[in-house]
């Protein structure tokens, strides 16, 4: 595999890290104005993701976690922050300001599988071209050898026979098929890194079954490691065996998948799981304590972003700033004064 | 119990018109609501659930054909109703509650205005009796009266939706038709909205039908639920058998495929294949492609509605019975 190298810290395990990464978008105020303020999208987000390790990132709309997904992929550019990937030659590399040939090489190496099969792909291409396109971009195999790898890797995701669908159009296709589809351009390029941003949530409940254990063999098979973005906390029971829970550009709460669902340790987190209904109509669910909704960190003042929600906040947590993540005991990591 | 229906459907058949043919959205359904019950439809997109709720409140587009059945709403058949006529039932007796809540709001219209209007046009009462009206409502799904005079953008997706209820509720019906009404929003909006909703049907004795996809919502708000698999209601009873006997293997497989996040982790189910294409359904038992159990009769001949305890399914192989023996 890869070779040896000098480098311990971190440990060759690990695929992957974001080391504080943040990214700010500014509020334009009009023109001519310095004066601007920022939305906090991400707000000094670190882990770690092992080789072949499925990480889930959850969190409620505008938590950020599709900002840190993209980050980690390179679409969007940090304004702060390292991303870490560990490269074929077992060298650390920061790709978070990759340009040109380098940023194209780790391509090869990262890719996404967006949430929309019916918008993240081109319905005037067909499937073929749409799966080939990133051997195209890369130069990859000549004709031949592209047609041949496009159809191992249609076959790898359930598209059999792929003669039938290498030359149909997307919107010839089912939901779960375009999704199959999606997920094969991802691992047309054998990457060891597949941020998948909500790949079932559009999906109907007896094909996103199917999705959800295609990507759980994939991995298994090919060792590939997922950053897998929910907001479904029970798809993430399924899928990932470490979560990460985000909110308003925070993680507030990390650990392993059932730990952290039997024992949550962050008020969000508890809040969180209580809100999610159970398909048993005897469950008697205890209420949500949190108060409001989701505002937009525009300059948050220096406390815990919680806070405003928070039922157990007092004023310790008014006048200190945002928590660090710490541990809090058999591994888990929290974001809480009081917890 | 006595029977007190508010909605009674029978036999209820409507079709598409395409250019490749007819489309069979809602085949033969039929199901009845008690005066304070609520009922939920649940199956996956296609299955004809929305086409139910549009075809109850003849909310149809123009390719849209009745082809058979009746719709008694307290007593009336609205079905042979002219557009006219139905409007004198719609909000007043029946309203609905829309998938999309975003898009159901007049974006330069401010939303108190947008209630009264439809209390204006049901009711002859006077504007100021309208706006005292308005401030109940707003109340009664917990929204801040400063917000009768904003516009919909200055309002966020949990709130909209409160709006929406708000509206569905302004004349007072007999049943609200909810099609997916918290599908858009974060699980903790759609847990306040849910028990608000709750709250409020029991309060004021109304019927509800709640249509949507997720068995988890279902289970919690409805007492009794109808499955739906290609236009066809394939099981139906009180919600808390439904869910721990399943009869129809569909339904048994939606419940097996569906992930929780409390209690023992199961291995979750995968459905072979997708739902069948309604232009050209299989022949007998629709599922059957799908179906562990199907056999050669389920193949050829259109499966029987058979009574199972509280239950019914149309199925020729209950799995509640192949279980047991």
């Amino acid at each position: 595999m890869n070779g040896s190298s000098g480098i311990s810290n971190p440990p060759s395990r690990t695929l992957i890290s974001a080391v504080n990464l943040s990214k700010l978008y500014p509020v334009s105020e009009g023109w001519f104005r310095r004066d601007r303020s920022f939305i906090h999208a991400v707000d000094g987000v670190s882990f770690d993701l092992a080789r072949g390790e499925t990480l889930g990132l959850v969190g409620e709309s505008g938590c950020g976690k599709t900002t840190t997904g993209r980050m980690l992929v390179r679409l969007t550019e940090p304004t702060d922050g390292q991303v870490l990937f560990n490269n074929e030659s077992g060298d650390l590399e920061d790709i978070a300001h990759l340009k040109g040939a380098p940023l194209k090489n780790f391509r090869r190496r990262a890719q996404m599988v967006f949430q929309d099969p019916y918008e993240s792909m081109n319905p005037r291409r067909t499937i073929f071209d749409t799966v080939a396109e990133p051997l195209h971009v890369q130069k990859i195999g000549d004709h031949s050898e592209r047609f041949e790898r496009v159809s191992e890797t249609l076959s790898m995701v359930g598209l059999t026979p792929p003669s039938s669908f290498l030359f149909r159009f997307p919107h010839e296709l089912s939901g779960g098929q375009r999704q199959r589809a999606a997920i094969a351009r991802a691992l047309v390029m054998n990457p060891s890194f597949v941020v998948a941003d909500e790949p079932t949530s559009m999906l109907d409940i007896s094909i996103r079954t199917g999705i959800m254990q295609l990507m759980g063999e994939l991995a298994d098979q090919l060792g590939i490691s997922y950053l897998y973005i929910t907001h479904d906390l029970a798809v993430a029971r399924y899928m990932c065996s470490r979560i990460a829970v985000m909110y308003l550009g925070k993680i507030v709460e990390m650990g392993e998948t059932e730990e952290v669902l039997r024992n949550p340790v962050h008020p969000y987190t508890k809040a969180l799981l209580s809100a999610v209904p159970v398909p048993d109509p005897g469950a008697d669910r205890e209420p949500v304590t949190i108060k409001g909704s989701v505002s937009v960190p525009v300059d948050p003042l220096p406390r815990c972003r919680f806070y405003d929600r928070c039922p157990i906040a007092d004023d310790f947590c008014r006048d200190n700033d945002h928590p660090p993540l710490e541990d809090k005991g058999a591994g888990r990591l929290a974001a809480c004064h009081k917890a | 119990m006595t029977s007190d229906p508010v909605l009674v459907v029978e036999d209820l058949t409507m079709h598409y018109a395409t250019r490749a043919g007819p489309v069979r959205a809602v085949d033969g359904v039929s199901f009845s609501v008690e005066r304070g019950q609520s009922l939920g439809l649940v199956g996956e997109s296609g299955c004809g659930k929305s086409s139910i709720a549009m075809t109850l409140l003849k909310l149809l587009p123009d390719n849209a054909r009745l082809v058979s059945g009746s719709i008694t709403l307290n007593g009336v058949d609205v079905v042979p109703l002219s557009e006219n006529q139905m409007r004198e039932h719609r909000w007043d007796r029946i309203s609905m509650v829309f998938q999309a809540a975003m898009n159901s709001l007049d974006p330069v219209y401010r939303v108190g205005d947008q209630i009264i209007e439809a209390l204006e046009a049901h009711s002859a009462s006077a504007p100021r009796d309208a706006m005292e009206r308005v401030r109940e409502l707003f109340d009664l799904v917990s929204l801040d009266p400063s917000y009768i005079r904003r516009y919909p953008h200055e309002y966020s997706g949990g709130m909209r939706q409160r709006a929406i209820i708000a509206m569905a509720l302004a004349c007072e019906p007999d049943i609200i038709v909810a099609d997916e009404p918290t599908t858009a929003l974060d699980v903790i909006v759609q847990d306040h909205i849910l028990r608000e909703m709750q709250a409020i049907q029991r309060a004021l004795n109304m019927s509800m039908i709640y249509i949507s996809h997720d068995m988890a919502v279902i289970a919690e708000v409805c007492d009794v639920v109808g499955v739906m698999y290609a236009g066809k209601l394939v099981e139906f009873g009180p919600t808390a058998e439904v869910y721990a006997r399943p009869i129809h293997p569909y339904t048994k497989a939606l419940m097996s495929a569906f992930p929780s996040v409390r209690g023992e982790k199961h291995d979750l189910a995968t459905l072979p294949g997708e739902p069948p294409d309604l232009l050209d359904p299989p022949s007998g038992c629709a599922f059957h492609p799908r179906c562990a159990y199907a056999t050669d009769e389920c193949r050829t001949s259109i499966p029987p509605t058979a009574k199972h305890g509280d239950q019914w399914a149309t199925c020729w192989n209950p799995v509640a019975d192949v279980d047991s023996e």
